[in-house]
């Protein structure tokens, strides 16, 4: 049966690799550098001041909107779509951890300071903490934003992928493989959005009825 | 479930043998509303809080009582006067003013050990298991005992004010402020934690602030009741209150606790009657 022969070929498989690369690298660059930033605009009011504004004007620009500027930037192909993979997820991740320094309890750090805890301990073991729930935020909506965008830059702008494998099925007048490219879609969201929830649930022991 | 936490014969750690007290010299305390005008909370307001007292702070909602429970313990300064400790100016928030706010502080990332013996941990009094032998006997005291590895969204009410008075009392603090820390729980735990409280008081006779609405539970609980009120703020009364200890409920019904009632009652209804315009509630 063709369904079965397709599933089968390395083309298939290579596809889910690729799309899966690019979302990983996406995301986890999108962690690595948006967490921090988030940090910085929590505390420093100067910081805030001076790259809030320049950051809010990129930020509602759709991540697709990068595709052009990110071909001619980038020397490689995969680069170019790996940055508008880790645009997507960026911001979310930002304003998520910028709003859980600004929601921090009050209480949680009046009772701090007044057990005498030094500034050091206050901010790696009350502060930090405190952002984590916010973390988990972002990087559940990022995820999610990162598939949306790596499945469209795709099909824009590459010939590999689910993305571009579903966009295949589309042009050759093949609507098995345009279904079998949407449910594998489908299921890379789901694995990539469980593989989260774990990571969450780690992250936040003491959270009872997570989901 | 409700259910009175046995007081076992564990020592509480104290620091009580000297006398601490609290006092206020002339603050005054001004606030920004909403509209941007300047508000006086306390103006010239002075107090002295003796040593191994419970002292009960009383007023409506909204008078400032909270605002004194910040000055004491240095998390806000006056915009003049003095906050002391022992006549020692209060620079600021320490480990030797307690406070234990209305909702509930307890960290909710650390168990229930790990909030109690954060305070002299982060401060490198002792070893962690030093720490965590210390906490294991505060907590059978405090009937926490069978929680120690749990965190605080795993207790209930009642129970994580309970830890909140152990995380507190590790650190030997010179003074306790507690704000209307009972607020919002059922009436049997409520009850239970006042007559607990009281025991462990009378145990350390450790100066102690209290800031509460409920009438009730001052009558109960204290020493002295100062009677918040007034606009800006002032202490408009002091009742000493000389119901014998080691007290428990029975004394409710006693005829020396209903004639304090009384009294306590008319002085807050002829203020809410009097200006009725101003009246804070």
């Amino acid at each position: 049966m063709f369904v079965q022969e397709y599933i089968h070929s390395t083309h298939y498989w290579f596809s889910w690799v690729t799309s899966f690369q690019r979302v990983l690298y996406g995301f986890l660059f999108a962690q690595l550098l948006g967490i921090p930033l988030g940090l910085f605009f929590g505390y420093s009011e100067k910081f805030r001041h001076l790259f809030f504004p320049v950051f809010e004007l990129l930020r509602p620009i759709p991540p697709l909107a990068w595709v052009p500027m990110s071909i001619l930037f980038w020397p490689t192909n995969e680069s170019s779509i790996i940055f508008i993979t880790f645009i997507g997820a960026f911001f979310v991740i930002v304003i998520n951890v910028y709003e859980g320094v600004r929601n921090i309890k009050r209480e949680h750090l009046l009772l701090a300071l007044s057990m005498g805890v030094p500034k050091r301990w206050i901010f790696l073991r009350i502060m930090l903490p405190s952002v984590i729930p916010s973390i988990a935020v972002g990087m559940t909506l990022g995820i999610a934003i990162t598939w949306d965008v790596v499945i469209a830059a795709e099909m824009i702008a590459s010939d590999s992928g689910l993305g571009r494998l579903t966009w295949e099925g589309y042009v050759s007048s093949t609507p098995e493989v345009l279904v079998i490219g949407m449910i594998s879609i489908g299921l890379a969201g789901f694995i990539s959005t469980k593989a989260v929830y774990k990571i969450e649930k780690h992250m936040m022991p003491w959270r009872k009825n997570l989901r | 479930m409700a259910k009175k936490p046995p007081m076992n014969g564990v020592k509480l750690p104290t620091n009580s043998a000297q006398g601490n007290g609290m006092q206020l010299k002339s603050v005054t305390k001004q606030f920004t509303d909403p509209a941007g005008r300047c508000i006086d909370v306390f103006n010239n307001l002075s107090i002295e809080f003796e040593p191994n007292q419970l002292h009960v702070v009383m007023g409506a909602s909204g008078c400032g009582k909270s605002t004194l429970g910040y000055l004491l313990a240095g998390f806000t300064q006056p915009d003049s006067g003095e906050v002391s400790l022992n006549c020692v100016p209060v620079q600021g928030p320490g480990p030797d003013r307690l406070f234990v706010f209305q909702e509930t502080a307890l960290w909710p990332w650390m168990t229930v050990t790990e909030n109690i013996i954060f305070g002299p941990q982060s401060r490198g009094e002792a070893s962690v298991v030093e720490l965590k032998s210390r906490a294991a006997q505060m907590l059978v005291k405090f009937g926490l005992a069978d929680f120690s590895d749990n965190y605080p969204d795993q207790l209930s009410g009642g129970m994580k004010r309970r830890a909140e008075i152990a995380q507190a009392l590790i650190n030997r603090p010179k003074i306790m402020i507690l704000d209307e820390p009972f607020r919002g729980l059922d009436v049997m735990t409520r009850e239970i934690l006042q007559e607990y409280y009281l025991a462990l008081f009378e145990e350390t006779r450790q100066t102690t602030i209290f800031i509460t609405s409920e009438l009730e539970e001052a009558l109960f609980l204290a020493d002295k009741i100062y009677f918040m009120g007034g606009s800006p703020t002032q202490i408009q009364a002091v009742i000493d209150i000389k119901l014998p200890r080691p007290r428990n409920f029975d004394v409710t019904l006693g005829q020396e606790y209903l004639a304090y009632k009384q009294k306590a009652m008319d002085l807050l209804f002829r203020d809410a009657r009097e200006q009725p315009g101003k009246f804070k509630g």
